[in-house]
């Protein structure tokens, strides 16, 4: 950085305001970013010191980490991109509840390819039969409760919000679609 | 001269007069035409709310219908501006439930809403009609509820991108089964989902509702019914734009659309298949404005849909549009006046699209009317700026961001200096300029000998040092916002142009090399500025005076200091003494 600014005839540096005594001249820049610390808001963002560094002329190497708030996109618009990358990698989780249980449980959908899978594992988790006694149903995107099984699995597993295994009387001569 | 119209006729005279600017220009006329202007002003705009005082505001202005405020610096959008840093609406509101009983419009920006907030305005205001709330905070749908319940006149409730602690979607069954009064609806941000019956009778016995957002959680079953409810409607932002294939709803859909003659803005589309996208060709040719920028689908499904919508004037839409798309829009859009690129993969390290700076050349070839672009790209070059700027020396907002920051030109490996110097050297009428890129000084010499009508200028990892930042503060005459990070700008140039600073509405800078010291020399020199120091490391006092500080605000004002500076922000004082601020 130079140490005289002049622009047109017009010395800055004379009619600069210091903070030293006229005549003195201070070093320009001290190690500026090395007094910055990693004490931010954001928790989950590295401050890439690199791509602060002095960088006159020479092309800087992209920083690598993610820099606070760059490129400048709202955070609203983070949410959209890649949904097929997110969708393989999250699971579908649904919750499980069973008639008399006292706790609910939780399945991903996605691990299972067919409703005979999804009925053993609820059976095992529950430790019963589907069958006479306890019927497996489904709440769905509209909010209406379901029969398991009466619709193809790749429309049960998009429109299943939730599960409930229901048990005794009501359960009784509902069987299962499957 | 002692004859002058009676008061009843300049006050009738004004009521013609609506713009900010010659209402402020008319009270400065003379004593009386400002006492007679100020009564009968019904509309303030406030561009940053610490800059005067809600105490001021309703003592000069008894009579005002309409209020627009604005809050945090634009920089909040990124995460820049702490959490906590101000923006609070609740004093205005307060002022004006005293003040104003016939309030009828408030709009706000970038400003933190409390539930109680929003309950005081729904029982303050008799005639409440408008609440816009534009990127803002700190509000409840609960606090939707109490809208909804107590303003039996509204008309427009409009929560455009802001951030709601979405408890459930039950506030809109707070809507009164006699509310017909609404005109703007937009519900985008939310994520719950709202009861689709309530608001089917809702739209379908409102007449007069001519814009309609979705949230995400609408299916795409239930459009058809809504638009059948609403044919008058002019803007409709869909939900998810999803649904198993089936062909009876595609034709519903599509007979939906068929009856919306009116239609002339699109907006929504998340989860798009594009199976789906031919229900909404009979209104293609009608629209002006089309916001595609949540969908997800390639370059072939959106060039098939531009391709019909040859009156549009504004795109919004992902880079997945790439080049060839944009080849499409050049050719069949010539009304295209705004055109917004957003990235759909902004942290990967590698190329996901095929869109270049090509796309944009393209656009601006084949596009005499476009105006305004902002425009996400991973790769510039000169020679394209300087095409771009010859083509269209009419823009008047150019925002350019290569994700890449310090990115050369990848032809020649040169800065981008000649190119943002092409822009603002052809573009004179040009009011908004971002930057990016390697930059050196050079390209703010070019800036500020040239961009005399420029208002806002957003700088990024630009410049060598203060001749820089001196360049844009003593030649852009019209300079109002100025917002830096991450730039080599410090000391001289902004002490050199202090006085500049006044008539701005505010200076931001992040990251920058500005010490404390000269922020205190500052905030003596200039007391009808705010000097706000934000530094989350504690206490500038503990450090040396030569030491940079983290960010600064700078912003004019006739209210003094703030009061309700967080613990992390002091303002500089004008006596030079230990700053105000919680140490």
């Amino acid at each position: 950085m130079e140490s005289v600014i002049t622009h047109e005839g017009l010395n800055l540096k004379e009619t600069e305001l210091r903070l030293g005594l006229p005549g003195s001249d201070k070093p320009e820049k001290e190690t500026i970013y090395s007094l910055r610390n990693n004490k931010r808001a954001v928790p989950d963002s590295v401050e890439d010191r690199e791509s602060v560094s002095d960088a006159k002329h020479e092309t800087a190497p992209p920083p690598k980490a993610q820099v606070v708030g760059w490129p400048p996109i709202r955070s609203y618009r983070k949410n959209c991109f890649q949904p097929k990358k997110a969708d393989s990698e999250t699971g579908n989780y649904v919750k499980v509840s069973m008639d008399g249980a006292p706790y609910l449980r939780k399945v991903d959908l996605k691990v299972y390819k067919c409703y005979a899978e999804l009925l053993e594992a609820l059976e095992n988790m529950f430790k019963l039969t589907i069958g006479s006694e306890f019927a497996p149903t489904y709440e769905d995107k509209d909010g209406d409760w379901m029969l398991v099984g009466d619709v193809p699995w790749d429309m049960f597993m998009s429109s299943c919000k939730r599960l409930r295994i229901m048990k005794g009387s009501e359960a009784k001569g509902l069987g299962h679609g499957v | 001269m002692a004859y002058s119209f009676p008061e009843e006729v300049l006050e009738y005279v004004f009521s013609f007069i609506n713009s900010d600017k010659d209402r402020n220009a008319v009270s400065l006329v003379c004593k009386s035409w400002y006492e007679i202007e100020r009564w009968c002003r019904r509309r303030i705009f406030i561009g940053n709310c610490y800059a005067v005082t809600p105490g001021i505001m309703v003592r000069r202005f008894p009579e005002i219908r309409s209020v627009e405020i604005k809050g945090k610096p634009h920089f909040a959008d990124f995460n820049l501006v702490p959490e906590g840093w101000g923006g609070y609406v609740y004093p205005w509101v307060v002022a004006m439930s005293r003040a104003y009983p016939w309030l009828e419009e408030i709009r706000l920006k970038r400003m933190v809403v409390s539930d109680e907030c929003l309950e005081l305005i729904s029982k303050s205001f008799k005639n409440f009609k408008v609440l816009v709330m534009s990127s803002c905070e700190g509000f409840s749908t609960d606090g939707l509820a109490s809208i909804v319940a107590n303003c039996r006149n509204l008309k427009e409730l409009d929560l455009r991108e802001s951030e709601v602690e979405d408890l459930s979607g039950h506030w809109l069954s707070h809507f009164p089964d006699t509310c017909t009064s609404l005109v703007s609806l937009n519900i985008a941000c939310l994520a719950s989902e709202v009861s689709f019956s309530a608001l089917e009778r809702l739209v379908s016995r409102c007449p007069n509702l001519k814009s309609l957002q979705l949230n995400r959680a609408v299916p795409l079953e239930k459009l058809p019914n809504l638009l059948r409810g609403a044919p008058q409607l002019v803007e409709l932002g869909t939900g998810a734009y999803s649904a198993e294939l089936r062909p009876e709803l595609l034709s519903n859909l599509f007979d939906a659309f068929t009856v919306c003659k009116e239609l002339k803005g699109l907006s929504g589309f998340w989860d798009v298949v594009p199976a789906y996208l031919p229900a909404i060709y009979p209104v293609c040719n009608g629209l002006t404005s089309l916001n595609l920028s949540y969908a997800t689908i390639q370059s072939p499904d959106i060039s098939k849909l531009i391709s019909q919508c040859q009156n549009l004037e504004r795109l919004w839409v992902l880079d997945y549009i790439e080049d060839s798309g944009l080849d499409i829009l050049a050719t069949c859009c010539k009304n295209l006046e705004e055109l917004r690129v957003f990235p759909s993969d902004p942290y990967g390290v590698e190329q996901n699209v095929a869109l270049t700076e090509q796309g944009l050349v393209s656009v601006s070839e084949g596009c005499p009317k476009l105006q305004s672009v902002l425009y996400f790209c991973r790769r510039m070059s000169n020679a394209a700026l300087v095409t771009i700027a010859r083509n269209r020396p009419n823009l008047i907002r150019f925002r350019l961001c290569i994700i890449e920051a310090r990115a050369t030109d990848y032809l020649t490996l040169e800065p981008l200096d000649a190119g943002f110097g092409a822009i603002v050297e052809n573009c004179r009428e040009l009011r908004r300029l971002s930057l990016s890129g390697l930059l050196t000084d050079r390209v703010f010499e070019y800036i500020g000998k040239h961009a005399k009508k420029l208002e806002m200028l957003s700088i990024a990892f630009a410049g060598d040092g203060d001749l820089g930042l001196h360049h844009v503060l003593s030649g852009c005459e019209s300079l109002r916002k100025l917002e830096i990070r991450d730039s080599p700008f410090g000391d001289k140039a902004l002490l050199a142009n202090a006085a500049k600073l006044e008539t701005m509405r505010s200076l931001w800078m992040s990251s920058c090399s500005v010490s404390y010291g000269a922020c205190k020399l500052l905030g003596q020199r200039l007391p009808r500025l705010n000097v706000e120091v934000i530094d989350e490391r504690g206490t500038p006092e503990s450090r040396p005076e030569s030491c940079p500080i983290e960010k600064l605000y700078i912003y004019r004002t006739v209210a003094g200091p703030r009061f309700d500076t967080p613990g992390f922000i002091w303002t500089m004082d004008e006596e030079g003494n230990t700053p105000l601020g919680i140490a």
